[in-house]
């Protein structure tokens, strides 16, 4: 049975889900994308406004992947179209199958007969004493200022963390005329070094980071590897940091700091459509389940692309868009051209090798979430410090996130937990000395992000 | 406290349009965000009783630290709302929800 007219929802449009909606409108469906941002891309390739004056090329743009950028780019324009394209539109709540839309304060439901899931990922976030500081971002905050908008967080920036995201975007930073005044690496030197041999498997990204890593030293920015961040200095603004190592601290003058411990995938609305959710841990994550191209676990009509269902990269999230176009479309019964997904698939084996390195290059000390002392602030919504969780910790069944969220209010405030939740499972696991899975994830709720009320109740006829 | 937190450094040559903050009539560029349009020359974007202060902090619309109020009361996300000549951003409460 032909069903190309089946109702097909995309939700992101980054590398995964534009790579989705190509296949798709290559085989005639029509299927609605909506992208919170104004511009197609995602984080990875965010794009300045269309505006005068942005004159930067892709290459200035997104360096060594500006290739991929473009293609994704022109791609979109080939098939923009024959697509419901819904930029500006935030999807924050999913209810059977519909989704309910905010868009220029106004509220719509968009129903569907197959949903393809490509909300991307973000910064994971561990806190310092004073993290909660003006001047303090995450590094996706400092890349996308430099990206989108042109400017630097700061004039004196260091960046503290971990991840290739951080090296790439203090490379930028450096080569943007605002060399990082540190890299603060929390992980070993001799672990980093040991696992970047390894990488030698994969000669392109090797030699990339390299380049970054080489490319900061030349220019004489401090790396310093095996340092933790002790402490954001300041009274009103950053005007500095402390980093530790082996008990010895030292004093950093800054104005801006960007943290960010690699990245986590958004799966609040993978949550609200009920499918299964697995503890992965190599990520240290609960993540939405699926088969290998996409199906999710507990749901036929749903499907899962990119890195919200578990971070594998850019290339990878347009393998994986395919993939899961692929899978619908043969799910029901829509003739597409020939589509093999050895290519994809092999894509994805190679992502996955790459992270395992990655993680290895990048490990933190093992009692990294037990060192974050009890009057740092944990919940940066709520101004709930990490020793509130600690003293509610275990009492009254409060061994597991959710119930440690309504004693603690930690995760309660708007951002939903994204910010914290990750780090307070981690010290929720930590002080009850069991593992981290066993602490289960906070809930998404709806509304997925705070809309107005205003806009909840006009309802577009 | 009025220098700037960010630093303009590549795109520069946009046209110039004027916003009022606070009632202040504050230059920015065409394509800028409300963030990006404040903290070019100012530290702070938000500084109003019983919040906390705040100059953003992931930039890409999750950690909703970033709100600022227009003069009608709406609240906005400064980060992914472009400025618009203009347009009236209050960093504090607008004077009739302060009022009760």
């Amino acid at each position: 049975m032909a069903r190309s007219s089946a109702r097909i929802l995309i939700i992101g449009a980054g590398p995964a889900g534009l790579r989705a909606a190509e296949m798709l409108a290559e085989a005639g469906c029509s299927p609605t994308l909506i992208d919170e941002a104004p511009r197609i891309g995602g984080q990875i390739y965010r794009q300045p406004p269309r505006v005068p004056g942005f004159t930067r090329t892709a290459a200035e743009l997104y360096g060594a992947a500006a290739e991929r950028a473009r293609d994704l780019f022109v791609t979109f324009d080939r098939i923009r179209n024959r697509i419901d394209y819904r930029p500006s539109s935030l999807v924050y709540d999913l209810i059977d199958n519909r989704v309910i839309v905010a868009s220029e304060g106004k509220s719509e439901e968009v129903p569907f007969d197959a949903l393809i899931l490509a909300t991307g990922a973000m910064d994971r976030i561990v806190p310092a004493p004073g993290w909660t500081l003006p001047g303090v971002y995450t590094v996706g905050a400092a890349q996308i200022a430099l990206k989108h908008q042109g400017a630097t967080i700061g004039k004196r920036v260091a960046f503290v963390g971990i991840g290739p995201l951080m090296f790439l975007a203090a490379h930028q930073y450096a080569k943007a005329g605002v060399a990082p005044v540190a890299v603060v690496v929390p992980s070993r030197f001799r672990s980093f070094a040991a696992a970047g041999l390894r990488l030698l498997q994969m000669p392109r990204e090797f030699s990339l980071g390299l380049h970054w890593l080489l490319d900061l030293k030349r220019r004489g920015v401090p790396i310093l590897f095996g340092h933790r961040l002790a402490q954001v200095l300041g009274e009103e603004t950053v005007t500095g940091i402390t980093v530790r190592r082996r008990g010895a601290e030292r004093a950093i003058v800054c104005d801006a700091v960007a943290i960010g411990y690699g990245l986590q995938s958004e799966t609040q609305l993978a949550d609200l459509t009920g499918i299964r959710f697995a503890f992965d841990p190599a990520r240290r994550q609960w993540l939405p389940e699926s088969d290998p191209l996409g199906r999710a676990t507990g749901r036929k009509d749903v499907y899962l692309a990119g890195d919200g269902a578990g971070m594998l990269g850019a290339d990878a999230a347009e393998a994986r868009g395919r993939l899961a176009a692929h899978a619908l479309m043969t799910d029901l019964d829509i003739s597409h051209v020939t589509y093999r997904p050895k290519a994809d698939l092999e894509t994805i084996a190679r992502a996955t090798q790459l992270q395992a390195s990655l993680r290895a290059a990048f490990d933190l000390p093992a009692d990294f979430f037990a060192a974050v002392s009890d009057e740092t602030i944990l919940c940066r919504c709520e101004q709930v410090p990490a020793g509130e969780l600690r003293a509610i910790a275990g009492l009254m069944g409060a061994r597991e996130m959710n119930r440690a969220k309504s004693y603690s209010r930690i995760g309660m405030g708007r951002c939903q937990g994204r910010m914290c939740g990750h780090a307070a499972a981690e010290i929720l696991a930590d002080k009850l000395g069991v593992s981290l899975d066993s602490v289960g994830r906070l809930r998404g709720q709806p509304p997925i992000k705070p809309v107005s009320v205003g806009t909840v109740a006009e309802r577009k006829a | 406290m009025s220098e700037a937190r960010l630093q303009r450094v590549k795109d520069q040559d946009r046209r110039l349009i004027e916003i009022i903050v606070d009632g202040w009539a504050m230059s920015a560029m065409e394509g800028d965000t409300v963030l990006v349009a404040i903290l070019a020359q100012r530290q702070l974007l938000r500084d109003a009783p019983g919040e906390p202060v705040g100059a953003g902090f992931c930039l890409m619309g999750a950690c909703q630290d970033c709100w600022v109020w227009q003069e009608d009361g709406r609240r906005i996300r400064a980060c992914s709302t472009y400025a618009e000549p203009g347009m009236r951003i209050r960093t504090t409460w607008p004077d009739h929800l302060l009022a009760s």
